[in-house]
């Protein structure tokens, strides 16, 4: 027998699953993050193979969901020394990299910039020939500095990446083994975006070796001996090595694979799935059983970005979030008690009015000691639960596209609060194994290959740029471990580009299997 | 005359936002190379309208050229001040001040960073009072003020002096010349005295910009309500209060147009509101009649947070404000309709001033 073992290190609880062959869950765990997180990521395996009996030496694959990489950026904690160059000169000096930086952030990556000539036209045409020269004395100079990862950027990457390219070979052969962050793999077309989603990616480097070498260790200690794959926040896998190359794409991986776990555990394709946690709710929208991306700027730590991040709202309203009366009005969240629920909830013994305690008292769940919550005010609760109803409704309702009711999934441990029927809904789901989605959304993730260019149709047709584009994208995924047999195309974007001539198009697609097995 | 700093800046962007009524592109790359200007030890001044001398030379400044393109090559600064130097040396004259042609959407916040570099100051008015598509649809056009001679340049020092038979020739040709450049052009247009300045630009709109920005963000602040704010600064008028339901769009002869369908809440429960957009909001009807038509303002603003929701980002779900704000009297005269009225756009509607509108309804 194999097994595969899913682990989704949250900011409030480290949750682990463990599934058979067919995908069936054979152990499951809640236990709390712990500052270290390896600990956390310990006491769970201590956990479900405990519960599961299953030999450690059996589990052969082992996905890894982090929230390292967000919360070193928000904390500024642990980032590395970066040095960035931007190839655009002439252009782009009126403003230069990081001028839109918190200066906490930028203090803390140390942020040392050069610009030098190059780049491209929206047409393929050099902007301005490479200056090789004046990158190897800006290089040399990074390298003086101290930096510990470089960023590359060019203008117009995206349709021509060859500058970005030649620099980062003149990096390695000047500063040898140095993590190398090229903004045309990350980031789609605008160069300030694309540029800070590449100094974030070279930022996080170090964070992310922590991150893969801890859970090896961990995995090591209790004698698994499984292909280790990080989950990326479009839901699908990356190898190890990879994830150390592209760390930034783990962020927002979490909501990602509560999505894939609620699509999962439903069968359903198309829906919307509603994520609730101790603090916040997530709200995000499965198209063809895979996230829905956003399509505007995402601000991470301070930092507008354009890399490609699951489209989510989020709520201050969760499993903890404190029940209270105001000027008469029954206010709910943003106030929390986390992760001390078990301490402060009234059914638990505390003090304090939760959302868990109005689920109680309504008899949606037996919780606790459900005599502390008899005697609670019956308008209170109506009220209370009548705000819980229209918070979650509103976002919903935000997430969807048309007036047509849609399937809405549960899932998380605080979605105990969720009633079972929501205006907008034509039905609401809770699966089984529900509250631990996250971990077996990371356990079944597929890998996944993309491709994200901008074509000219001038001496081409549109079906042959599209089926050039697919054929990469299948290539890609396959490169990454997915089993031939079973790559699917999940998604095609095609965006022409306005104002122009020359009919040109930008093209991504995305192709997905599962793991070659 | 006054200094911007880095806060005024934000208020501007924000501000220059609600005034692009939906269209006119994003201030914020126009905001950053102001930042920077301050940042690399330049002073941002602002004059009033009145305080430009007669005889004094007034050149505004602008980005002209694909959005698409300005986002990624981003400007390297100088090219304007090229352009300036080329326009200012044909007419034998130093330039006194320059100033946005447009106060809302991405050309209202560029000419900070230019009048910082070289030294001049930005005064306090614009050709619209808002955001439209054309060159020509200015209020320095229809006062008789010509486009050319104008100067357009690129990042290599590439330098065009241009002069046209007249202001639709200009917009014709200088597209053209934004092509060969790689996609955008920094441009120096409309060269006029002081005198004219004071007769065909719209006088105070920088200020009103920024006065709007600091509503929004102080209000938001202060968890007061931001739109009464807005709508007090602007002289303004609630519309509506709704959730949009549908947004239709189509692209034709290069502009997205559409309609955006909005479902009445609170005390708007049981009404509709359709706006129709080409790139900016142009024309609003409520339960089948025009209550607000270009070339006075129509925004929509997040019902939450008061930040303006532009044409291209505007989707089902949204629960929003309308407003609209009275346009500079010089758009309502024959010829101001002509060049920009609800005709103009391809609308059968008869243009009525909003405060009509309004003060009819109420």
């Amino acid at each position: 027998m194999t097994y595969r073992l899913g682990i989704d290190v949250g900011g409030t609880n480290t949750d682990a699953v463990i599934l058979d062959k067919n995908d069936q869950p054979v152990a499951k765990i809640k236990v709390a993050t712990t500052e270290d997180v390896t600990t956390g990521i310990l006491n769970a395996l201590d956990g479900v193979l405990k519960d599961s009996s299953v030999d450690p030496s059996e589990i052969k694959y082992a996905m890894l969901g982090t929230t390292h990489c967000t919360n070193a950026i928000v904390e500024r904690k642990n980032l590395a020394r970066v040095g960035i160059i931007r190839i655009g000169r002439p252009a782009t000096l009126s403003i230069k990299p990081l001028i839109s930086w918190p200066e906490d952030l930028v203090e803390a990556i140390g942020g040392y910039t050069h610009i030098v000539h190059g780049g491209h036209e929206y047409d393929g045409r050099e902007l301005a020939p490479l200056d090789e020269e004046e990158v190897k004395r800006a290089v040399k100079d990074l390298k003086e500095k101290g930096v510990e990862s470089v960023a590359i950027s060019a203008v117009f990457s995206p349709v021509n990446n060859e500058h970005e390219l030649r620099v980062a070979e003149i990096v390695r052969e000047i500063m040898g083994d140095v993590p190398i962050s090229l903004s045309h793999e990350i980031g789609s077309i605008s160069l300030l975006e694309r540029e800070n989603a590449a100094i974030l990616n070279a930022a996080v480097v170090k964070v992310a070796e922590i991150a893969v070498k801890s859970f090896e260790n961990a995995l090591k200690k209790k004698g698994i001996d499984a292909q280790l794959y990080i989950t990326q926040n479009d839901g699908t896998l990356m190898s190890a090595e990879y994830a150390l190359k592209y760390p930034v794409l783990t962020i927002a991986s979490g909501p990602a694979n509560s999505l894939r776990g609620g699509t999962f555990l439903s069968g359903l394709k198309n829906a919307v799935v509603v994520d609730v946690g101790g603090t916040t709710t997530d709200i995000g929208v499965l198209v063809n059983g895979f996230p829905r991306e956003s399509s505007v700027a995402v601000e991470i730590g301070g930092v507008r970005t354009n890399f490609r991040m699951p489209d989510l709202i989020s709520i201050g309203l969760g499993g903890g979030s404190i029940v209270e009366e105001v000027n008469g009005d029954v206010k709910v969240g943003p106030r929390s008690v986390g992760y001390r629920l078990e301490k402060e909830a009234l059914v638990f013994g505390g003090n304090t009015l939760t959302t868990t305690d109005i689920a109680v008292s309504l008899g949606r769940i037996k919780l606790g000691d459900p005599s502390k919550v008899e005697n609670l005010d019956k308008t209170l609760v109506e009220k209370a639960a009548g705000k819980i109803k229209t918070m979650v409704e509103e976002a919903i309702d935000r997430m969807k596209t048309s007036p047509e009711p849609v399937p809405v999934i549960l899932v998380g441990g605080g979605s105990i609060i969720i009633p079972d029927e929501l205006r907008g809904a034509s039905e609401v789901i809770k699966p089984p194994h529900f509250e631990v989605a996250n971990a077996i959304g990371a356990a079944i993730a597929q890998v996944s290959g993309e491709i994200d260019k901008v074509f000219s149709l001038e001496e081409r047709s549109r079906e042959d740029v599209l089926k050039e584009a697919k054929e990469i994208a299948v290539k890609e995924a396959i490169k990454a471990g997915a089993d031939p047999n079973t790559v699917e195309i999940v998604d095609i974007d095609e965006v022409p580009l306005a104002y122009l001539p020359g009919n040109a198009i930008r093209i991504r697609v995305k192709a997905a299997g599962y793991l070659k097995i | 005359m006054r200094s911007l700093d880095k806060e005024d800046i934000e208020n501007l962007a924000v501000g220059a936002a609600i005034l692009g009524t939906g269209g006119g592109g994003d201030p914020y790359l126009g905001k950053l190379t102001a930042i920077q200007a301050l940042d690399e030890g330049y002073e941002i001044n602002v004059v009033d309208v009145k305080e430009v001398p007669d005889d004094a030379l007034v050149i505004p400044s602008a980005g002209m050229g694909s959005p698409t393109v300005i986002v990624e090559k981003i400007p390297k600064g100088t090219e304007i001040i090229n352009a300036f130097k080329t326009l200012s040396e044909y007419l034998g004259r130093e330039v006194y001040a320059t100033m946005p042609i447009e106060a809302g959407g991405l050309n209202s916040t560029f000419p900070l960073a230019v009048g910082a570099k070289m030294g001049i100051p930005i005064v306090d008015a614009d050709g619209m009072g808002r955001a439209f598509p054309e060159l020509q649809m200015t209020t320095f056009h229809i006062n008789g003020v010509t486009v050319t001679p104008m100067a357009l340049a690129d990042e290599r020092d590439n330098t065009v002096l241009l002069k046209t038979c007249d202001n639709y020739w200009a917009e014709w040709i200088a597209r053209d010349i934004t092509i060969r450049f790689g996609g955008t052009a920094w441009i120096a247009l409309y060269p006029m005295t002081g005198k004219e300045l004071k007769k065909a630009a719209i006088p105070g709109t920088m200020g009103l910009a920024e006065k709007l920005g600091a509503a929004v963000r102080e209000t938001k602040e202060s968890k007061g309500n931001p739109i009464d704010a807005v709508l007090d600064v602007s002289n303004g008028f609630e519309l509506f209060k709704g959730k949009i339901v549908d947004v239709v769009r189509r692209t034709t002869g290069g502009f997205a147009r559409g309609e955006i369908k909005i479902e009445g809440i609170d005390e708007y429960k049981g009404q509709n509101l359709l706006v129709h957009f080409q790139n900016e909001n142009l024309v609003a009807i409520k339960d089948g009649e025009v209550i607000a038509s270009v070339p006075d303002l129509i925004t929509l603003l997040d019902l939450e947070t008061a930040m303006p929701i532009t044409t291209e980002a505007v989707k089902y779900g949204y629960r929003c404000f309308v407003i609209g704000i009275p346009c500079s009297e010089m758009w309502r005269t024959e010829k101001g309709l002509e060049v920009a009225g609800p005709k103009y756009f391809g609308y059968d509607v008869e243009y009525k001033p909003i405060e009509e509108i309004m003060g009819g309804m109420q």
